[in-house]
């Protein structure tokens, strides 16, 4: 007897996707619960934390802004290599304003974030023509070159590095910051993507000789979605420098591009919520594996192989569908 | 030929290495006119088509569109002043619903300009462009995925996205290829109408039975050059136009 998977909306689903919804308790509550979820979760975790656990969770909202920062440039047709550009151009520019001018982080990071996006921005500005691989390539080498170029030329501390930046006045602060602003980009672009913008920017994506054909100048578009994902990443750079109270040139290293996009493609690509997701996975996991000493990174490997094999469309899709659906196995018909 | 053609392309030329795809092709056509652009496979129609809308750049020559010098213009800067086109190998946004599909085109400046249109309102806008194209208001199809519609309705979608840029030229590359003889007769009359609400419009076909009730002109490209134009009446009486399609005999 054949059978197949059949795959059926849930009846509150079908119900809450009306007006109706906003008459029953349990349907708000079935609507609300994955937005709320998250935001509880952010929320409430720094306080029930132990310090080294805030410190993980610190470095899960920066992974998660630069895995956004990855997903949202994917989704547009551009698949970064190099997130480690934008987070290192804004680590230096904070660095830079603080270490030399004497900036308070609270300038220097808005300022950084700005500066960051302006200038990684204007660096890929040459290369917005070509797609694929080709722009994977030259986003993957420029932070390695600008390595080359800080320790040949010495200038920002050179190899050392810039040393004794400004902290934040309290350790509550920082977490919460960093916690605020990746909500609001968790929550704005993904408003941002299912907006009519958001659809020209996955149709350029799809076929962007049919976007150019809408009267629609496809590179203004990708100019400013790589504004926007390399501010997002400068962010996460110049915070960093802040709670490290350094800068130097780790913040141009590969961990910076691949963990993102592992992140990314864990957590489910295409949804700013998997990426969000898969940070929350990796970084822990990572840190937990940290005490196998040398084995850790074969664990890790295995963990990502695993993920990537049996959930190719990545936990967040995996988990929605199981909310929204429910799945049966029926008879073929004869 | 009328004294301020609408489009007027002179002496153009496209190589392609050695090869040279158009070979000094000049045409006019007239506001109101339904141009239909013939040739046999690889005679260089959807490369002038492609030159005219600035996907291809020109090797040499000109296109003056309402008297300005367009030549080599960026496709988009085209499509704003006033030419759309159909693709002949069809470009849906294969991930959209069709009815997604048409918000790209309602989202290009010069339809934003002209009919407004809010987050939202797009699709309503959308819904009623795609039902004048022959998708069944009551039907589930406009909000299908493009990756699941058969090829009828891809073509419909092609036309629908071209008509929703309010272009006042419009070039239809092949939009009959791929049909069956109901399907053209259903689009037949939403292209008449097109004309009858000014539009001026080529038409690039291989269907040339459908093509001659329609157009009023006639240009035939064989080998990058034009060897014919005229009625459909006179271009298929020419020598050479037979030679083109039929061969010689040996």
């Amino acid at each position: 007897m054949k059978k197949r998977k059949e795959r059926i909306d849930r009846g509150i689903k079908v119900r809450s996707e009306d007006i109706f919804a906003l008459c029953s308790l349990r349907e708000m509550l079935y609507l609300s619960a994955p937005r709320l979820l998250p935001i509880l979760g952010f929320l409430v975790l720094p306080l029930i934390l132990g310090i080294y656990w805030q410190k993980v969770l610190l470095s899960v909202a920066v992974f998660a802004l630069l895995a956004i920062s990855w997903d949202i440039l994917a989704q547009s047709g551009m698949v970064s290599l190099g997130q480690a550009l934008f987070f290192g151009m804004g680590a230096y520019s904070a660095g830079i304003l603080n270490h030399y001018w004497g900036i308070s982080p609270f300038i220097s990071i808005p300022a950084a974030t700005i500066m960051g996006g302006f200038i990684c921005t204007v660096l890929l500005l040459p290369v917005l023509r070509l797609r694929g691989i080709y722009f994977a390539m030259v986003t993957l080498i420029i932070p390695l070159m600008l390595v080359r170029v800080i320790e040949a030329t010495k200038i920002f501390g050179g190899t050392e590095g810039l040393h004794g930046l400004t902290p934040f006045p309290s350790k509550w602060l920082d977490l919460y910051i960093v916690v605020a602003a990746l909500l609001v980009a968790l929550f704005g672009l993904r408003r941002m993507m299912n907006s009519d913008y958001g659809l020209v920017l996955k149709a350029i994506n799809d076929n962007d000789r049919s976007v150019m054909n809408a009267g629609i100048n496809i590179y203004w578009f990708k100019i400013q979605i790589l504004f926007i994902s390399s501010s997002i990443g400068a962010f996460a750079g110049a915070f960093m420098t802040h709670v490290y109270m350094f800068v130097g040139m780790p913040v141009f290293a590969l961990d910076y591009s691949i963990l993102p996009i592992a992140a990314a493609v864990v957590g489910g690509p295409g949804s700013l919520a998997g990426a969000t997701m898969g940070a929350v996975i990796l970084v822990p996991l990572s840190e937990v594996l940290r005490g196998i000493g040398g084995l850790r990174i074969v664990f890790y490997g295995l963990f990502l192989v695993v993920f990537v094999v049996g959930l190719p469309e990545g936990i967040f899709h995996y988990i929605q569908r199981k909310y929204n659906q429910f799945e049966r196995w029926v008879e073929v018909e004869k | 030929m009328s004294a301020n053609p609408l489009l007027q392309v002179t002496n153009l030329t496209k190589s392609f290495g050695g090869v040279r795809a158009v070979k000094s092709v000049s045409i006019e056509v007239n506001q109101g006119d339904l141009l239909g652009l013939i040739g046999p496979n690889g005679s260089g129609k959807t490369t002038l088509v492609n030159l005219v809308t600035g996907f291809v750049k020109t090797s040499s020559g000109e296109i003056i569109y309402r008297g300005r010098n367009i030549t080599n213009w960026a496709p988009y800067k085209i499509v704003r002043l006033g030419i759309a086109r159909t693709f002949q190998m069809v470009k849906p946004f294969y991930q959209l619903p069709a009815f997604k599909n048409m918000i790209i085109p309602l989202y290009s400046p010069k339809v934003k300009r002209l009919a407004g249109g809010k987050y939202g309102d797009r699709d309503a806008i959308a819904l009623d462009l795609l039902e004048e194209v022959g998708f069944e208001r009551d039907s589930h199809v406009a909000f299908k995925t493009a990756s699941v519609l058969p090829q009828g309705y891809l073509k419909r979608l092609e036309l629908a996205k071209a008509i929703a840029l309010q272009a006042d030229l419009l070039i239809l590359d092949e939009l009959f290829s791929g049909l069956s003889l109901a399907e053209v007769a259903s689009i037949v009359p939403i292209i008449e109408k097109l004309r009858h609400e000014g539009k001026t419009i080529i038409m690039i076909e291989h269907r040339l039975k459908e093509l001659f009730r329609i157009a009023n002109r006639v240009v035939v490209l064989n080998y990058g050059m034009k060897i014919a134009e005229g009625s459909a009446k006179e271009v298929m009486e020419s020598d050479e136009v037979k030679r083109a399609y039929l061969g010689t005999e040996v």
